[in-house]
């Protein structure tokens, strides 16, 4: 098999073999990049490659002396550009961030690192996570690459489509409202969003405090295992951070789907949702149907106020968690201004983008006296209810199957103009970071235009080892189909 | 389904509190914004939450803690190494004494 | 209406460092002064992805503290943020308690001349402090200074219970002595590790009503707190009295050196905090287990020494008083008190001699380093007159000054009184040789002419004698 069609795992195995080496795994990758890099724009900073080939010739001797000999060793893989990591320019893409360069790295990265995973660079992004095209970077939009005239996505869009165009072997992704698992489906690429509190967020950019999650995107389920393993466990950092045990992620994968209950929420299938999107994913859980899951329909409460709840509660943290970038300690200061008030507000004026500031604006507001308790405490209120929902769902179903998003990759440039609308295609992602769930994202076909079309599975908390098996199990019969795996370039 | 109306003062206070300031049309713009979403949130109101004790964290995890033990050392140059101005090792910003 | 018909209403909010060795959420130390910005991390500077870890120790000193003043402890306590753009805030919010802090409802008792009088504690929170700003007159710009940003405070603030500077004077004593007891804070004025705002309304007096009440701000000594509470209440009354205007809510800067104050408006400061709970932090559950742990911890306060020290040694008011009134000084003084096994020698010595040298040397009872060993060493051989009263101070001076050994110095000095009864006996027989008519006064029945006789007994022996033990020597020979 070509190096540019191996999985990570797969690849590691390689190296560690002495089939191949990470070298090879580094020109592999770095060639795609000169390829496809000038189309697609997934990077926002790409690591030098003479620093590059350097790390690839550590990593190599110590996976030659045996002491590097995890499932990820020599692995080149590339992280959103809202994980900090020493040395290199941490950018949220935005202009505010532009020449902020992290003095430490983030927990998730460093676990990478310690791993022995090689850090191709950062990805391009939504600012400051903020979006689901990734067409609200400050450095430009990425491209799809199934698709160039489409987005890929996001907000970790920039990582979703250097996985599809083979520019990485996997990415980092953050998932706030579903940042990972939406670009994931519309590129094609399997990515998940663990239990909150699984992987440590200290050293991730802020946005949504209580439902940010890291995790992984990858070529295929197999891979976002490895990289969930690597990264997960408990981080004396993060007061949120959880004591889990079980963070063995790629044992589980071969113990099947049989058994399985799985349940398809009904307002998932109503209006809104896009005719092609909704039968690919049917098709996906009849065929989980045929290899043993019992699968049957149920009614999921509260489902429409997902949206306006996560809203309320993800814009309020951010206009908390934002206040921070004000032209006095690091990143972009605006050139002229009067006294010190007037150098905060050109500076946030100038530095954040048109979605940053809404969002800002309306967190500011839902916070302020008043309405504190009409809009803020009301969401935290209903967010109780939406969990509540989830247990009852948990008690009768192992997993929940539905859509990732209602439709496949939009045309750029056609999304922005209606922010109501764009929210509104977060209805299937929000409710798992609401509740603190897990979910995966794994690509179920296409429609007619060739886009792809993901499925997505939840489990309840804890319970990823159940999302994996049985998104494994689905690609494997997706495999022993003909196609190819989800991540590899046609 | 109450149709919110944001007037100039909001947009006021807003600039105040966020630390942002709007330019003629873009005033125009979050006003509409606002009130779209605002309105859109305000269905969260035909929900029946009382008694439904708001929940901040999803876990019932409480006292995590460190102990009081110093592990940092002189950090001065990481910490300032962004910054757009600085003077003497301190961050440099516009006056904040009054007259 | 005059001004003696008013009446001032005061309230405190008093913001206390706490004495932990790391920050409130990073381990970053919180020594006082280093290079600027030396004591920083990532957490403490609001740097991008940083995360705050709760400091175990501030937490059990906030609740030590709510348990001293008898507050109610919160069970389930959170952190708000208080959201607010300055530069001595890295993060623009300030991590602090409004919705549930960690103690409430409790009391101190203050005594003034005019009596007792109990000041409530509405509540006590938990809070960062900020980091300093300095004015840069060259280029007319300020310098940030986190080396203070996120040391852990208490803000302990007060019903509206006082009435006067000295209420409030009273009542920051009070809570200084709490404190220091605990050792949960330096309470350091200069260092600002204390420091209050004051609430300040005036109303006639009689009236159960409150007026409308003003902050005050930037109040740097105990004493300036009574010129501010005197200065704020007459610009108050003189507003009500002579401008015939309501008193305005707001918040006033103090400048001591003018003893006037100045409202401080800003159209941005909007002081809308959009509180909301610290989402990067998790609950507090205080349990059972951690409160019998602080419970068994807590120190024995002055009111508890004070009953004990009549009972237990028997000395007078005045003498508990000045023990008791530091922590230190009671401890030296139990100590010294059970070795010597002599309470009110021990006391004397505490709070005549050791508060003299104090005083000289402008020192306070926590620089005191002598031991309560060698001070009692001492208390006994002045006790068994081993040296002279005189001496016994001589040689005081020295053991509070280098903590010698009272013996060896005695020693070394020739202070040690000579109990040796020949050498006694022979400067007997030559004062009553060499002064034959004192002698004979004495034998006629003279008693007073022992006096020389003593006194050359002394002088032979260059003071070291005891003039007692040399008089009973006289008389028996002379009786002979
Ligand atoms: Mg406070
Ligand atoms: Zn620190």
């Amino acid at each position: 098999m070509e190096i540019k069609d191996m999985t990570a795992v797969g690849l590691s195995a390689g190296i560690r073999s002495g089939e191949t080496s990470v070298r090879e795994a580094l020109d592999c990758v770095l060639k795609s990049i000169s390829e496809n890099e000038d189309r697609i724009h997934a990077y926002v900073t790409l690591e030098e490659p003479e620093k590059l080939y350097k790390e690839a010739e550590i990593i190599q001797k110590k996976i030659d002396d045996g002491s590097l000999k995890g499932p990820l060793s020599g692995v080149p893989i590339a992280v959103k550009d809202n994980m900090c990591l020493a040395g290199m320019p941490t950018t949220c893409s935005s202009k505010i961030l532009e020449n902020f360069h992290s003095t430490y790295t983030a927990e998730a990265v460093r676990r990478l690192k310690d791993a022995g995973v090689l850090i191709l660079g950062k990805t391009n992004m939504d600012e400051f996570a903020m979006g689901s095209t990734t067409e609200t970077s400050a450095f430009g939009p990425t491209r799809n690459p199934r698709n160039p005239d489409h987005v890929p996505g996001g907000s970790s869009g920039g990582s979703a489509a250097a996985v599809a165009a083979g520019e990485c072997f996997g990415a980092l992704g953050s998932d706030t409202g579903g940042s990972i698992r939406e670009p994931a489906s519309f590129c094609g690429v399997t990515g998940l969003k663990p239990t909150y509190g699984t992987v440590s967020r200290y050293g991730l950019v802020a946005y949504g405090s209580s439902l940010d999650q890291i995790g992984p995107l990858a070529r295929d389920v197999t891979d976002c295992a490895a990289i969930l393993s690597v990264i997960s466990g408990h981080d004396p950092k993060d007061s949120t951070s959880l004591e889990r045990k079980d963070t063995d992620f790629l044992s589980c994968l071969n113990e099947g789907i049989r058994g399985m209950k799985i349940g398809i929420p009904k307002a998932y299938f109503g209006a809104g949702l896009d005719q092609e999107v909704g039968d690919a994913v049917l098709k996906a859980a009849s065929e989980m149907k045929s290899l043993g899951a019992e699968v049957s329909e149920f009614d999921l409460d509260y489902t429409d106020y997902a949206v306006p709840c996560y809203y309320t509660i993800a814009d309020a943290e951010a206009s908390s968690n934002l206040e921070r970038f004000d032209g006095i300690k690091y990143g972009y200061r605006a050139k002229d201004y009067e006294g010190l008030h007037d150098m905060y507000k050109k500076t946030r004026s100038q530095g954040f983008g048109p979605e940053v500031r809404r969002r800002i604006m309306l967190g500011s507001f839902i916070l302020s006296s008043g309405y504190y308790d009409a809009y803020y405490l009301k969401a935290l209120r209903v967010k109780a209810l939406i969990r509540k929902a989830f247990d009852k769902a948990f008690s009768g179903f192992d997993l929940i199957l539905g859509p990732a998003a209602p439709n496949t990759a939009p045309l750029l440039g056609t999304s922005l103009s209606d922010p109501l609308k764009m929210y509104l295609g977060d209805i299937y992602t929000v409710p798992a970071n609401l509740a603190g769930l897990p979910g995966i994202v794994l690509p179920c076909g296409t429609d007619a235009k060739g886009l792809p079309v993901g499925v997505q599975l939840m489990a309840d908390c804890f319970s990823e080892n159940k999302l994996l098996r049985a998104a494994y199990a689905y690609e494997e019969s997706q495999k022993a189909a003909g196609r190819k795996c989800s991540g590899c370039r046609e | 389904m109450s149709e919110h109306v944001i007037d100039d003062d909001t947009i006021d206070n807003i600039e105040i509190l966020a630390k942002l300031s709007l330019t003629d049309e873009e005033r125009l713009q979050a006003k509409a914004d606002l009130s779209e979403m605002l309105s859109y949130i305000d269905r969260l109101n035909e929900l029946d939450t009382q008694g439904v004790e708001p929940m901040s964290h999803v876990f019932k995890v409480s006292n995590v803690f460190r102990e009081d033990v110093v592990t940092n050392g002189d950090g001065s140059a990481d910490t300032l190494s962004n910054a757009p101005a600085r003077k003497d090792g301190m961050y440099q910003v516009p006056r904040t004494f009054e007259e | 209406m005059p001004y003696e018909q008013y009446e001032t209403v005061i309230g405190l909010e008093t913001h206390v460092e706490l004495a932990t060795k790391t920050k409130l959420f990073c381990g970053c130390s919180t020594e006082f002064g280093g290079k600027p910005n030396s004591h920083t991390c990532p957490v403490c500077t609001g740097m991008p992805g940083s995360l705050p870890v709760l400091n175990r120790q501030a937490l059990k000193y906030a609740i030590a503290v709510g348990l001293a003043t008898h507050c109610e402890i919160t069970r389930h306590s959170k952190f708000d943020r208080k959201n607010y753009f300055y530069p001595d805030n890295p993060q623009n919010y300030q991590i602090s308690q409004l919705y549930l802090p960690i103690c409430r409802n409790g009391w101190v008792e203050i005594s003034t001349p005019s009596g007792k009088k109990k000041i409530g504690i509405h509540e006590i929170h938990m809070e960062e402090d900020a980091g300093k700003l300095i004015h840069d007159e060259w280029t007319d710009s300020s310098l940030v200074d986190y080396n203070r940003s996120g040391v852990p405070l208490i803000e302990i603030v007060s019903e509206p219970d006082m009435r006067s500077g000295e209420e409030v004077t009273a009542y920051l004593e009070k809570l200084r002595l709490i404190l220091s007891y605990l050792g949960a804070s330096d309470c350091k004025l200069e260092e600002g590790s204390m420091r209050a705002d004051v609430n300040i309304s005036v109303r006639p007096a009689g009236s159960s009503l409150f007026g409308t009440r003003c902050e005050m701000k930037n109040i740097n000594s105990f004493k300036a707190i009574e010129r501010c509470i005197r200065g704020e209440a007459e610009r108050q009354i003189e507003r009500i009295e002579e401008d015939k205007k309501e008193v305005v809510q707001e918040t006033r800067r103090w400048d001591d050196n003018k003893e006037s104050s100045k409202a401080m408006r800003s159209k941005e400061d909007a002081k809308d905090y959009r509180y909301f709970p610290d989402p990067d932090l998790v609950p507090i559950d205080v349990s059972d287990e951690l409160l019998a742990e602080i419970k068994e911890e807590q120190p024995e306060f002055q009111e508890e020494k004070a009953v004990r020290y009549k009972e237990e040694y028997g000395l007078p008011d005045g003498d508990i008083r000045v023990l008791t009134s530091d922590k230190r000084l009671a401890e030296i003084f139990e100590e010294t008190a059970k070795l010597s096994g002599l309470p009110k020698k021990a006391s004397n010595w505490l709070i005549v001699e050791t508060q003299q040298l104090m005083k000289e040397k402008n020192e306070e009872p926590k620089d005191l380093h002598f031991s309560p060993e060698h001070l009692a060493v001492l208390i006994k051989m002045a006790d068994e007159n081993k040296v002279s009263s005189g001496a016994a101070r001589q040689i005081f001076n020295a053991v509070y000054e280098n903590d010698c050994d009272p013996e060896a110095y005695a020693k070394e000095k020739g202070l040690l009184i000579v109990h040796d009864e020949g050498a006694l006996r022979a400067a007997a027989e030559k004062a009553i040789d060499s002064n034959p008519k004192a002698a004979a006064d004495y034998r006629a029945g003279k008693e007073k002419a022992i006096g020389a006789l003593v006194g050359f007994v002394m002088k032979e022996l260059h003071g070291k004698a005891d003039p007692g033990q040399a008089g009973q020597l006289l008389a028996g020979l002379l009786k002979n």
